[in-house]
């Protein structure tokens, strides 16, 4: 009964997201308050409705109801509740489901806030929106019905992914999810705008707050999944370049550059065809990566179980959105070329730079995606690039871009004298140098030139970062400190510091080393003395267990014990890897147990990740340096004051309220 | 030409590309790569005495089902039911594939809950399910009279999957009354 409620509530979903995407697009156009209206209450009512259905599922996880198929496959009675729960969105069927609810809630979110919105404009944005989620619904209706019932219902379920039973990847999901699905209302805002005709730079000013909570939780939820794949993949990397991990980068490359577009585009009216390109892009990209991931055209170790049917509506869906986007900017951006000029020393053109850099790093990231995919096609044989070939791609635009990062946040708007901007900069830069030299060679006994560029990279990101946070901390009372804009940029450019030291200093000075191990054995890897006290069977609730108990010395003194294990989880009978991890900001220290080799030894990957955690807490800081940008004040006042300017075209839908 | 069409070709272009991926890509875009195509050759000993071989043989001359299956699969005890009917409306010939189990296992299994096949080859080591296609079990491919492979289904069998799937394919190329 209650996945029919649930079945249900999605078809009225359906029914009530087609009336929010025609009605106040329709009313837009003809002036109709009344219809453009339609799109908030419509929007509210498929909320609701979604919501109900996603709850049903939800309920069908936590009381076994093995009668529905998705249920049947995904979960398990000895499943601990919490994973029941995210097992919701453990595949395919579910996690399309919690992408609809996400996109659900932005639309409310959106019809909610935009009450400074011209009339017509807000019904053209709830509008496209709700042209998504009938996308969206459809999808789910037809091709992945999370309700399917199964008959005769089985006693037990197959279990959900074991790779999935961990709490860092059930947030993992809805956190990226809202980072993809948020950028559906920087699409919404550029496709409104182009229907309307009318791009002035409030368009910009009303996407960026939107655009910045998008990328932050997208930044977030890829920090998260690389944490997650370090510690339950057992093999100790941060990043794979795996096609399903692209998908979710090449987003948030394009996202990055957005935001920085945005900027010049609400200060300066510049830009403005080029910043809309990037918002179509961005949600495009999206798109991509949900076709990528469910249509099984790219093999990866986090693809979705596959079906044609799904690929093809995908694709489908995804030519509709964005051929029928660019044919739409093919019509307005001629229009749009604006006269302000700049000089080539201003921070236009670096912030041109950026995103020149960023574009080109995501067209990288892309073609290596696809590639496997065209040698496939042009010879048959199957082979991957791999991440060597990443590795060394993606430096190319990144060195560059993290060098003008510095220079670029102190050359002002419009033009910039040289000579102050030069002494600006020769801290940061001398600091850089120094600390380039001697954090490998003093810190880590080393030194090459890609340690050189890397150290002083992130020295010099940080030290021009700090630069605004100290004139401010440093003013004469009484003048104005520093927007919260600009300390969100300085913060979120301090966790760029952060991860460009942490990446760099441990791909060259981590140590992975694969040993043969025994309960009384100790071996040495990268100065620390790993001893095998004991091996045991751990029972869990739905898997077996052999743990090793394994202390770590340094020169004699204890530093720390770690208890890796090896599980197998019952149902599934898959074997899982549980890493032993002594976290610390310098280092981790990492043991995975491998196999049984016979006569008790196991193999063991002994790993030393030194300042490994400065790449995920960069990834924090990075959020929080969005997240005090959107406090900023102007924003706030946007939600309030009614903007009475007309935007749309038709210019009769403005009558005062 | 207006500069601002090139990001709706280059998006054609992506877009025709990944059609023809999704067409003629990775082999897990469609349901099995064999449809309408000669099952792959196989030979192995039956489950319950190694001393017999089974293979392509056994299953040409007639409609067929062979049915992937292991003791460890949940889903496959969820089958097994409509197995058994469907082996006793002795509607069609179903062989089985038993495939990375133990033999002692899967044969105490066939002995409590019983036996639908004719015969199952033991695949020990999933060698066979790899020159099949076999993600994982329950899976069940159906064989036409010469040994073509007209569909797979992947997951549980149901009386509903049967008639829609399998029931209407052997009408098809088989040229029955409808």
């Amino acid at each position: 009964m209650i996945p029919e409620i649930g079945q249900f509530a999605l078809i009225l979903a359906l029914s009530l997201a087609i009336c929010q995407a025609v009605l106040p697009l329709v009313g837009a156009h003809r002036g109709d308050a009344a219809m453009m209206n339609v799109g908030r209450s419509a929007a509210a009512g498929q909320f609701v409705f979604v919501a109900v259905a996603f709850a049903c599922l939800t309920w069908s996880f936590i009381a076994n109801d093995f009668s529905v198929l998705y249920v049947a496959n995904h979960s398990q009675l000895s499943l601990p509740t919490i994973y029941r729960v995210s097992a919701v969105w453990g595949a395919h069927e579910g996690s399309l489901l919690l992408w609809i609810f996400i996109l659900a809630a932005w639309t409310v979110a959106v019809a909610r806030f935009s009450s400074g919105l011209p009339d017509a404009f807000a019904a053209r944005v709830i509008g496209v929106l709700g042209f998504l989620s009938v996308g969206f619904l459809l999808f789910a209706l037809l091709t992945s019905n999370p309700f399917d019932r199964l008959v005769p219902a089985p006693a037990d379920g197959g279990d959900l992914n074991p790779l999935l039973q961990d709490p860092g990847l059930a947030i993992h999901p809805p956190l990226l999810y809202i980072g993809y699905v948020g950028f559906s209302v920087a699409f919404a805002f550029a496709i409104a705008a182009m229907i309307s005709g009318d791009l002035d730079r409030r368009w910009a000013k009303w996407t960026r707050p939107w655009t910045t909570v998008a990328w932050m939780f997208l930044t977030l939820g890829i920090a998260l999944g690389s944490w997650w794949a370090y510690y339950e993949l057992g093999w100790g990397g941060w990043w794979f370049w795996d096609a399903v991990e692209n998908a979710s980068f090449m987003p948030w490359l394009i996202g990055t550059a957005l935001i920085h577009s945005l900027a010049v585009t609400e200060k300066r009216g510049l830009f403005k065809s080029w910043t809309l390109l990037l918002a179509i892009t961005a949600f495009s990209l999206s798109l991509l990566g949900t076709f990528l991931v469910r249509s099984g055209i790219i093999v990866s170790v986090h693809a979705f179980a596959t079906d044609p049917t799904r690929g093809f509506f995908i694709l489908t869906f995804l030519a509709v959105v964005v051929v029928g986007a660019l044919v739409l900017y093919a019509w307005r951006a001629p229009a749009l070329d604006s006269d302000v000029g700049f000089a080539p020393l201003s921070r236009e053109t670096f912030l041109l730079l950026n995103n020149v850099l960023l574009v080109v790093a995501t067209t990288l990231v892309l073609i290596g995606t696809l590639s496997p995919l065209i040698i496939e096609m042009a010879t048959g044989g199957k082979i991957s690039i791999g991440p060597p070939w990443f590795n060394v791609a993606f430096l190319v635009p990144m060195i560059p871009l993290v060098i003008l990062l510095g220079m670029g946040m102190h050359a002002a708007w419009r033009t910039q004298a040289a000579s102050p901007w030069l002494n600006t900069l020769k801290i940061p830069a001398i600091i850089a140098i120094i600390l380039g030299v001697v954090i490998p060679l003093f810190g880590y006994g080393r030194i090459s030139i890609m340690l050189v560029v890397g150290c002083a990279a992130a020295a010099w990101i940080v030290a021009s970062a700090l630069i605004p946070i100290i004139r401010s901390l440093r003013r004469e009372k009484g003048t104005a400190g520093i927007t919260r804009s600009a300390l969100g940029m300085s913060i979120a450019h301090l966790g760029m510091g952060s991860f460009v030291i942490g990446a760099t200093i441990v791909s060259a000075f981590g140590v992975e080393s694969d040993r043969a191990l025994q309960p009384g054995e100790s071996i040495e890897v990268a100065g620390f003395e790993f001893h095998m006290k004991s091996l045991g069977n751990v029972q869990g609730p739905n898997f077996s267990a052999i743990e090793a108990e394994i202390e770590i010395r340094d020169d004699g003194e204890y530093v720390a014990t770690v208890r890796p294990q090896k599980r197998q989880y019952l149902v599934q009978r898959s074997l899982m890897t549980e890493a032993g991890i002594h976290p610390g900001m310098d280092k981790d220290l990492f043991v995975a147990l491998g196999d049984q080799l016979g006569n008790g030894a196991w193999s063991v990957r002994i790993q030393y990740k030194p300042l490994i955690r400065f790449i995920w807490l960069g990834a924090l800081i990075m959020a929080l340096g969005g997240l005090i940008a959107i406090s900023d004040r102007r924003y706030r006042s946007t939600a309030k004051a009614r903007d009475k300017v007309p935007l749309d075209s038709t210019k009769t839908a403005e009558a005062p309220a | 030409m207006n500069r601002f069409l090139w990001p709706l070709i280059a998006v054609a272009v992506l877009l025709g590309f990944l059609v023809l991926g999704l067409l003629h890509g990775d082999p897990r875009a469609l349901p099995s790569p064999f449809i309408g195509k000669p099952a792959p050759q196989f030979e192995l000993p039956t489950l319950k005495n190694p001393e017999v071989t089974i293979g392509s043989k056994n299953l040409a001359g007639d409609y067929a089902i062979v049915n992937v299956w292991a003791t460890w699969c949940v889903m496959c005890r969820a089958e097994h039911g409509f197995l058994l009917d469907l082996a006793a409306s002795k509607t069609i010939p179903i062989y089985g594939i038993n495939w990375r189990d133990s033999r002692v296992e899967a044969i105490r299994w066939l002995d409590e809950l019983g036996d639908p096949y004719i015969a199952s080859a033991y695949d020990a080591d999933g060698r066979v399910g790899i020159d099949w296609g076999v993600y994982g079990a329950p899976e069940t491919f159906l064989l036409d009279p010469e040994g073509t492979v007209v569909y797979k289904h992947l997951g549980p069998l149901d009386p509903v999957i049967w008639q829609r799937e399998f029931v209407a394919r052997m009408g098809a190329s088989g040229g029955a009354s409808k």
